[in-house]
């Protein structure tokens, strides 16, 4: 955690230059998740930025905060994210989604420095951080574990059945973000099968809600802090544009996993210039 | 070996184990409601503030567990076999994948479970867990091995799986001859080189009652409590294979993907041996009591002779 707060335009520039990096390795492998990634990574900027305390340095730090992407399709933006933390190189970053390389299709803790989870199946995530928050209470640690889920994610069960636990067994310092982006991989979650009021639905159990808007930086450093100090398990539903800062990714269903052409990653760039 | 003697199921010893390694501040014991069946209720009455208790979810179970390994603990997890499988993709994915040291217990596995009918009666888990990469699978015979094995567990630093029975079998170990054994290492409990009968769980001890039977008709048998299903001690079986003219298996399982396949897989390709295999054919059980269902599907001790016999 830095000592002096850095300046939103900063952690905005920050953004954008994880934004550049997601649609070049998604473009270098051909094959990725650029929607779900671009629609999370102000939010992982705000988190890496002004809560998470990591180090590439000591990166098993026994006591360190931990980060469980429960989405782990969304892996180039994780990556990228590393990469500006210093746990990844850029040639780290280059070799996504090919034989050998650090970064796996999806996020792998087997596989990457810094990576706390190895996801790619939907809807363990939260129960995996959950069992980290026990941990840290067992051990009488103070880090805090921030868990991200997808809202399409929701419509797994065991989602559910872990904001159960953590409510009943009153958890400090577990944290989840929802990044309610509204496509899923086939189409729109509306289409597929609406989850409506998430905010409601996880309050329900026991959590305290905040609902922001999750591209305004200045709003989601203030909610990632509000969630630092609020006791108990606590939510932010963000709300965000799948593919937010490529025009045309953004709220396209198609671009969930699928690769810019040469051309598309030619304007994308442009775009985030 | 002194003669069997009746004590508990090998639930029991689950139970015993886990007071037996509390010591270690490490362990943490999760619970999805059947820690009464399961026998884990004994370390939560000793220890509630490191006994997790999940509720009916099995799934939200085997991920926090995993969580827990990834902070240094050693969590014991435990459920009935049949219900464990409803997280086998939790297993697989979230906890062996990344090699997090997980102890999973699946009680009640098999037809011998009894009267709760073919709901609770898992024939498929020891299959399902031995093909997940790096997974320990285990299945003790009685209350002493199973204690014995779990508590080994404790300095076991990959994920496993150890299916316990629900009812009682005789003991086929005493206090002092159960501490020989080892996860991956079959146990010989008895030595003859016409035929070697290899068995798992509440099956071992009706392959000690064939094998006394068959030394009565001149037949010298081999018998194997072969507890550890993988690492499978494929040392032993090369050698059974050389001394003895055929081998049985005998579970409590499916006969598909069980021990008696495990067996043959290997020995196919080191020394093919004539192999009988018995277990549950390709059907579910039903409601009845233990002896009956194992008769019903011809897990018998005259079963276990007949297919010795028929080898030699």
């Amino acid at each position: 955690m830095s000592a002096e707060p850095i300046p939103l335009n900063e952690l905005n520039e920050r953004a954008k230059r994880c934004r550049r990096s997601i649609v070049d390795m998604v473009h270098k492998a051909g094959a990725g998740h650029p929607g779900g990634s671009l629609s999370a990574i102000d939010l992982l900027v705000g988190l890496y930025s002004t809560q998470m305390s990591v180090s590439p340095d000591d990166a098993n730090n026994a006591d360190r905060d931990r980060f469980v992407m429960s989405k782990g399709h969304a892996s180039p933006a994780v990556y990228s994210i590393l990469h500006e933390m210093g746990f990844l190189a850029k040639s780290d970053l280059d070799g996504f989604r090919t034989m050998g390389s650090v970064c796996q299709g999806h996020v792998d803790m087997k596989w990457t420095n810094g990576v706390d989870f190895s996801a790619g199946s939907l809807g363990m995530g939260l129960s995996f951080g959950l069992g980290c928050a026990f941990a840290a209470r067992l051990n009488e640690q103070d880090f805090h574990t921030w868990v991200m889920i997808g809202d399409g994610e929701t419509q797994e069960g065991q989602i559910w059945e872990a904001f159960m636990a953590a409510s009943y067994h009153d958890i400090q310092n577990l944290h989840v973000i929802v990044d309610r982006n509204r496509i899923q991989n086939d189409d729109f979650v509306d289409v597929q099968m609406e989850i409506g009021d998430i905010a409601s639905k996880i309050s329900s159990f026991g959590w305290s809600v905040k609902e922001i808007d999750g591209h305004d930086m200045e709003h989601v450093v203030d909610a990632l802090s509000w969630a630092a100090n609020t006791p108990g398990p606590n939510a932010i539903v963000a709300h965000t544009v799948k593919g937010k800062g490529v025009s045309f990714m953004e709220d396209n269903p198609s671009f969930h996993g699928k690769a810019p052409t040469d051309e598309e990653l030619s304007q994308a760039l442009e775009e985030l210039a | 070996m002194s003669a069997p003697s009746t004590g508990g199921a090998s639930r029991d010893g689950y139970g015993a184990a886990l007071l037996d390694i509390a010591s270690d501040p490490r362990v943490v014991v999760l619970e999805a409601d059947l820690g009464k069946s399961t026998k884990s209720c004994l370390f939560r009455e000793e220890y509630p503030e490191r006994t997790i208790s999940l509720g009916i979810a099995e799934q939200n179970m085997m991920l926090v567990a995993a969580g827990l390994a990834s902070c240094g603990k050693v969590p014991f997890a435990s459920t009935f076999a049949i219900f464990s499988e409803r997280a086998f993709e939790q297993v697989r994915n979230g906890i062996a994948r990344p090699g997090l040291t997980v102890h999973i217990c699946g009680s009640h596995g098999g037809i011998h479970t009894g009267t709760d009918g073919s709901s609770a009666q898992s024939i498929e888990d020891l299959a399902l867990y031995r093909t997940i990469p790096g997974m320990t699978v285990m299945h003790p015979c009685d209350d002493l091995s199973a204690r014995h094995l779990t508590a080994a567990l404790l300095t076991h630093d990959s994920p496993s799986y150890t299916r316990t029975a629900r009812n009682k079998t005789p003991r086929m170990y005493d206090d002092e001859t159960v501490n020989s054994l080892e996860i991956g290492k079959g146990s010989v409990l008895r030595s003859g080189s016409n035929v070697a009968i290899i068995a798992n769980g509440v099956m071992v001890h009706k392959a000690m009652s064939a094998a006394e039977e068959l030394s009565t008709r001149g037949i010298d048998a081999t018998v194997v409590d072969m507890h550890t299903l993988k690492p499978l001690d494929t040392e032993l079986l090369d050698r059974l294979a050389i001394e003895c003219s055929g081998i049985v298996t005998v579970e409590d399982h499916s006969v598909i993907a069980g021990l008696g396949s495990s067996v043959a897989e290997h020995l196919s390709q080191t020394n093919p041996t004539k192999i009988k295999m018995l277990g549950v054919q390709d059907h579910f059980g039903e409601s009845g009591g233990s002896e009956e269902l194992l008769e019903k599907v011809g897990l018998t001790r005259e079963a276990i002779i007949a297919a010795s016999e028929s080898l030699v």
